[in-house]
């Protein structure tokens, strides 16, 4: 860090590290310099000119947001020529704005509007047409309207420099200037929708949101995006109990303002047609309507008769539900209906990497590790489609620290971008390329490595004897598919570990032998879709299912229970470097409950004492009793992430290396979720390949 | 052809070589027999620090419209960078009323490129680019000829006349824009890409094509430095006046009995640069006004014209030099016209990255279309004025304070032609539209 000095700037004494932008000194006493295009953590623009400075002894007014602050500097902002300044900046700007505001999207919101409250004049001597072109639709998410663009080039800079697609650029020139998609009348981009977010007003707008609400006409709820393990920070923005608009501009959670286009416009599958809302029961053969406690009073009775002839149960879990739901599950199977016979669909062998940190404390990378890690190494995954906020922080990472990545995949990854290095390795033998790495890995201060499914059961044991072997410190992260992909296996969400990965007596039937065992009399599905490529073999088994849709795994059933979905519940989730975050429930589905309610529904009926099953009281239990989930409270409950202890002592893994079997999604794929999203399936039909490496 | 008949009173520097009218550029068997690139085999004995004290000496200032002191911003150049060293050759003569880059490099290409190969060797480069605005095919296919045959005498190359050091020279087309021939823009448009002004520091010294040591000198900046390596810069500063080196070339237009392009040394009278080299105003009219140093350049009335045309004498009279086109407008002249056809100007050739000079412009060519047109308000041109203030000094580059300038000294000068023009037409007529008021 660059010596101290100190500057004054509207008389208060600042001291900042020399090169310290001024527009950031003046932050550190509270003096807010107004600024459209500067934005930081992005290159720096100079454009708007709403923060030029009087600097003492330099004649010109100066843009604060490049001057780098000097020993004895003494600046003004708010002087006459200042505030002249800025009014004239923001005359100018309004010239050609359409000032339609009390239809735009943005209005109450919009950056352009406040600044003009604050700094303005309160009349226009514009009476000249003003410059007009249409708006356009760039893609189903994105439409941009130039009118009302003030070019501050915050839209071309996230998507350039923070995601390393960079599908915006500047065509035509003077008062014509606008933004162009780089493939002239559309986007093949991430469709992220960043853009849109960032933009100090209104000319970029959402396809799900546009014209729909007034943003004090809604209610937020700040909850976790239910896509994909990374665990985002999403904010849902519910109008009469619909969710219009996913953001997080107010950069709480561990991912900035950071979203792909899942945890942004793939909410709509809350309010799919072909959700359900009403219990269904099988009647001649078909599913039809019954009330709730018609349906939960069959289930409840066949449990009962199954149990009582020592009949066998098979439950599948689910890995977008909650933690609690997750441990009121496999409490429901162990206790309430003695089975071992719990598992879920496995995406990375969390076990085994545990297993291998034993005895090792800070061996678990967190998400904001990967953004101070002095060197990253990917195994066999493609981050940018299958964990974009994982990207992203090693891009911020290299960005802002200059750190080395360094990837071994199969096929090209963005990463290559700006990697150090990268290896190309059939899956399974990426290991044997890690070899050639070692010297260069070796040279950095610390070092976090995240792997895919390729490498399981022994290879990630041979990894972190690799790691051990570096001499450097080495963090790690599994990377697994879904939400609460890793939160189910420490629940206990398996045939033979029980919640903290605790040993069982006797290892039940895993998924696989389930699904084919010619026996199985009552197969219980909660949040997943088994059937969705195979038959159930004992076609006599009583299956119940918990869903959102009927799935193929649903229309199996003898009895099927609308369940809420991650967005309509609270509770906690575990993202994939095992850090623990709250759900807030935002909209309301008429007809659909949590999951947790309806197995505790079930339990009741059943005369089980599982407990009390509200998620507040289930959490308490999981903290008391599953190893590394005593997090501190007050972390979780303001909406932060509480990073799980590492288990820290042996686990008896049996391992099935040939049942971690990830969904492959893309970046516009969610397995289940993502087939009932209109938003992600319009996107993928839209014209362009659109994601590239 | 621009180059004129020529004067008793130039002093034919740059220009000696020439003949009028010349049809052909010189080749460079002339050049060579007519100590054509002697400058060069001296430059090459000497060490790049005295190559570079000599153009100190020189008091020769940039003359693409900064007036910059060329030798200092060689000075500028970290020689000991790693890096590789560029230099770039700004030929994009935009400023309205230039008209000499391409007289340069029309008549005597080789000049040019023995002006690149002595800054080259003042800053251990290995490679230069000449930018040349698109609409000079005629003048890139010359230089592209020369080039060719300096290479083919060695003068270029991977071993430059023998010694051991490599140069090598090409031409780049612009694409097409005033603000290219911006130093910064230019750079990002040699680099391929669009042609906006960069954030400046770091400066082209220090970061300049694809973030190397760069040095950007127009044209004839570069045309002048053979001679000053020949005859040195005592003999080359002696020919101006202090602080302002050497001769110039003058592009005179407007209303002249001779407009042209005429050297001389920096320092003339403006008035007998006028009346003298252009023959005086035309049709015995009298002299209203005069742009000195192009478009950009703030405009002197006739009583403020006698004065020695160099640049500290025209930054004390509130104008500058500039580029050298001095634009002479007589007593019938329409200064809300040319104020409001100016305007059209830069409001078309504003980059459009930041706002004072994007909405600035363009909104000041609305005003001043109204003005012109005879159905502006007093208040109009107040706004002119106010306006023009709200941008000087505060966009990102100079192409703002360029319009604005103008503006500003237009209507202070001239006010009461502004004034005249108020309710001249007697009919409403509604300011010319670019667009229409509705678009469906
Ligand atoms: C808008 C704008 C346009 C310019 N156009 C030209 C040009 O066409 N030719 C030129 O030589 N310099 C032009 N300049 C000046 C250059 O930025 C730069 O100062 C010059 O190339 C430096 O060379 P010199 O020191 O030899 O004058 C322009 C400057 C601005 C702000
Ligand atoms: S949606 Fe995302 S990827 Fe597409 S242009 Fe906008 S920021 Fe870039
Ligand atoms: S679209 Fe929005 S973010 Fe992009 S340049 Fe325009 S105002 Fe800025
Ligand atoms: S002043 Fe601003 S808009 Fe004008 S040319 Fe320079 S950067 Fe572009």
């Amino acid at each position: 860090m660059a010596d101290p000095i100190t500057l004054t700037i509207d008389g208060k004494q600042v001291n900042v590290p020399a090169g310290t932008l001024v527009i950031e000194a003046a932050k550190q006493v509270g003096i807010e310099i107004p600024a459209f295009c500067y934005y930081e953590g992005f290159s720096l623009q100079a454009a708007c000119r709403m923060c030029l400075v009087e600097v003492e002894k330099m004649p010109k007014l100066q843009p604060s947001c490049t001057l780098p602050a000097a020993e004895g500097m003494v600046i003004h902002t708010e002087s006459p020529k200042v505030v002249d300044a800025r009014k004239g900046m923001l005359e100018f700007l309004l010239t050609n704005h359409p000032l339609d505001c009390p239809v735009c999207d943005k209005g109450g919101e919009c950056e352009l509007q406040d600044m003009t409250f604050r700094y303005g004049a309160g009349e226009s001597r514009f009476v000249e047409i003003k410059h007009h072109v249409d708006e356009k639709q760039w893609s189903p998410a994105v439409y941009y309207d130039a009118a009302r663009c003030i070019l501050c080039y915050r839209c071309i800079r996230v998507c350039d420099e923070g995601l390393g697609v960079g599908a915006l650029g500047l065509t035509y020139r003077g008062v014509g200037a606008e933004i162009t998609p780089s493939h002239g009348d559309h986007l093949e981009c991430d469709e992220c929708g960043w853009c849109i977010d960032v933009c100090p007003v209104g000319a970029l707008t959402s396809g799900t949101y546009r014209y729909k609400s007034r943003p004090w006409e809604m209610n937020y709820a700040g909850t976790i995006c239910t896509h994909c393990g990374d665990g985002c920070k999403t904010t849902l923005s519910v109008r009469n109990g619909e969710v219009i608009r996913a953001n997080n501009r107010d950069r709480s959670g561990i991912n900035d303002e950071f979203l792909c286009v899942k945890g942004r416009f793939g909410f709509d599958f809350v309010h799919s047609p072909e959700r359900l809302q009403s219990p269904l029961m099988r009647r001649n053969g078909k599913l039809e309507p019954v009330s709730w406690s018609e349906a939960i009073g069959l289930v409840s009775d066949k449990f009962l008769e199954v149990a009582a002839r020592g009949g066998s149960f098979g439950v599948i879990g689910s890995t977008r539900a909650t933690n609690e739901e997750s441990y009121f599950l496999q409490k429901f199977a162990r206790q309430g209906l003695e089975t071992n016979n719990i598992d879920h669909h496995r995406s990375g062998d969390v076990a085994t990497l545990l297993d291998a940190l034993s005895g090792k404390t800070k061996a678990l990378a967190t998400v904001n590790d990967l953004y101070t890690a002095k060197a990253a190494l990917v195994v066999g995954a493609d981050l940018a489609q299958q964990h974009p906020l994982l990207a992203y922080q090693l891009r911020a990472n290299w960005r802002h620290h200059q750190s080395s990545t360094y990837v071994v995949s199969e096929g090209p990854v963005r990463e290559d971008q700006y990697a150090a290095k990268s290896v190309r390795a059939a899956a399974g033998a990426e290991l044997a390329a890690l070899e050639g790495l070692r010297e260069d890995l070796k040279k950095h201060g610390d070092l976090v490595i995240l792997f895919g499914a390729s490498v399981k059961g022994d290879a990630v044991r041979s990894l972190v004897a690799f790691g051990d072997s570096l001499g450097i410190p080495v963090t790690y992260v599994c990377l697994v598919d879904y939400s609460n992909s890793r939160g189910a296996m420490d629940m206990g969400v398996l045939p033979d570990l029980a919640p903290g990965y605790k040993a069982v007596d006797k290892p039940g039937m895993n998924i696989d032998e389930m699904l084919t065992s010619p026996t199985l009399d009552v197969l219980w599905v909660v949040g997943a879709n088994p059937l969705e490529h195979t038959q159930l073999k004992n076609e006599k088994a009583f299956v119940v299912v918990q869903e959102l849709f009927l799935t193929e795994t649903a229309q199996r059933a003898d009895v099927v229970f609308p369940a809420a979905s991650a967005y309509e519940k609270s509770g906690t989730v575990t993202n994939v470097c095992g850090e623990v975050q709250r759900l807030k429930a935002g909209p309301k589905v008429m007809g659909a409950k949590p999951d947790l309610e309806i197995m505790g529904l079930l339990a009741k009926q059943m005369g089980l004492n599982l407990g009390i099953w509200t998620p507040d009281k289930v959490f308490e239990e999981i903290r008391r009793s599953v190893r590394g989930y005593n997090v501190a409270l007050p972390v979780i409950a303001t909406g932060g992430a509480a990073p799980t202890m590492p288990v820290n002592g042996r686990i008896p893994v049996s391992p099935r290396p040939d049942l971690i079997r990830p969904s492959g999604d893309t970046l516009f794929t969610s397995g289940t979720l993502g087939r009932y999203s209109r938003m992600l399936n319009k996107v993928m039909e839209a014209p362009g390949q659109l994601y590239k490496p | 052809m621009l180059l004129n008949e020529p004067h008793p009173l130039e002093s034919r520097v740059l220009t000696r070589r020439y003949v009028y009218p010349q049809k052909d550029a010189i080749g460079i068997d002339q050049y060579v027999s007519q100590q054509g690139y002697d400058g060069i085999r001296k430059a090459l004995e000497m060490t790049p620090e005295a190559i570079i004290d000599e153009v100190k000496k020189s008091s020769l200032r940039g003359r693409g419209g900064a007036g910059f002191p060329t030798g200092m911003k060689w000075s500028f150049v970290d020689r000991k960078s790693p890096k590789p060293k560029y230099i770039v050759v700004n030929a994009d003569e935009g400023e309205p009323g230039t008209c000499k880059d391409r007289v340069i490099m029309e008549h005597e290409p080789h000049r040019l490129i023995e002006g690149c190969l002595i800054a080259g060797r003042s800053i251990n480069s290995n490679r230069g680019w000449i930018y040349i605005r698109g609409e000079y095919r005629k003048y890139i296919d010359i230089m592209d000829r020369a080039i060719a045959d300096a290479y083919a005498r060695g003068f270029l190359g991977d071993n430059v006349l023998g010694s051991g050091w490599t140069f090598h020279l090409s031409t780049h087309t612009g694409a097409g824009s005033y603000e290219c021939g911006e130093e910064s823009a230019l750079l990002e448009s040699l680099e391929g890409k669009r042609g906006n002004p960069r954030l400046k520091p770091p400066f082209p010294a220090t970061s300049g094509a694809f973030q190397c040591p760069t040095i950007v000198n127009n044209v004839e900046t570069y045309s002048a430095v053979p001679d000053i390596i020949l005859n040195g810069g005592d003999w080359y500063a002696g020919l101006g006046t202090p602080r302002n080196g050497g001769t110039r070339l003058v592009c005179l237009s407007g209303h002249l009995n001779r407009p042209g392009v005429y050297e001389v040394p920096l320092g003339m009278n403006m008035l007998t640069i006028i009346n003298e080299i252009g023959g005086g105003v035309w049709k015995g009219r009298k002299l209203k006004a005069v742009i000195p140093g192009g478009s950009s350049s703030p405009i002197l009335r006739a009583e403020e014209c006698d004065i020695p045309a160099d640049y500290d004498s025209l930054a004390k009279a509130g104008s500058m030099l500039g580029s050298g086109a001095t634009v002479v407008l007589d007593e019938t002249a329409d200064i809300v016209k040319v104020l409001s056809r100016l305007m059209a100007f830069y409001a078309h050739e504003s980059c459009g990255w930041c706002i004072p000079c994007r909405e600035g412009t363009a909104w000041l060519k609305k005003i001043l279309a109204r003005l012109d047109e005879g159905v502006g308000t007093k208040n109009d041109i107040d706004m002119v004025d106010q306006l023009a203030t709200s941008m000087f000094g505060r966009t990102f580059c100079a192409l703002g304070d360029a319009a604005a300038m103008p503006a500003m000294s237009y209507v202070r000068k001239f006010r009461d032609e502004f004034e005249a023009k108020l309710n001249s037409t007697q009919v409403f007529v509604p300011a010319p539209q670019t667009q229409p008021l509705v678009v469906l």
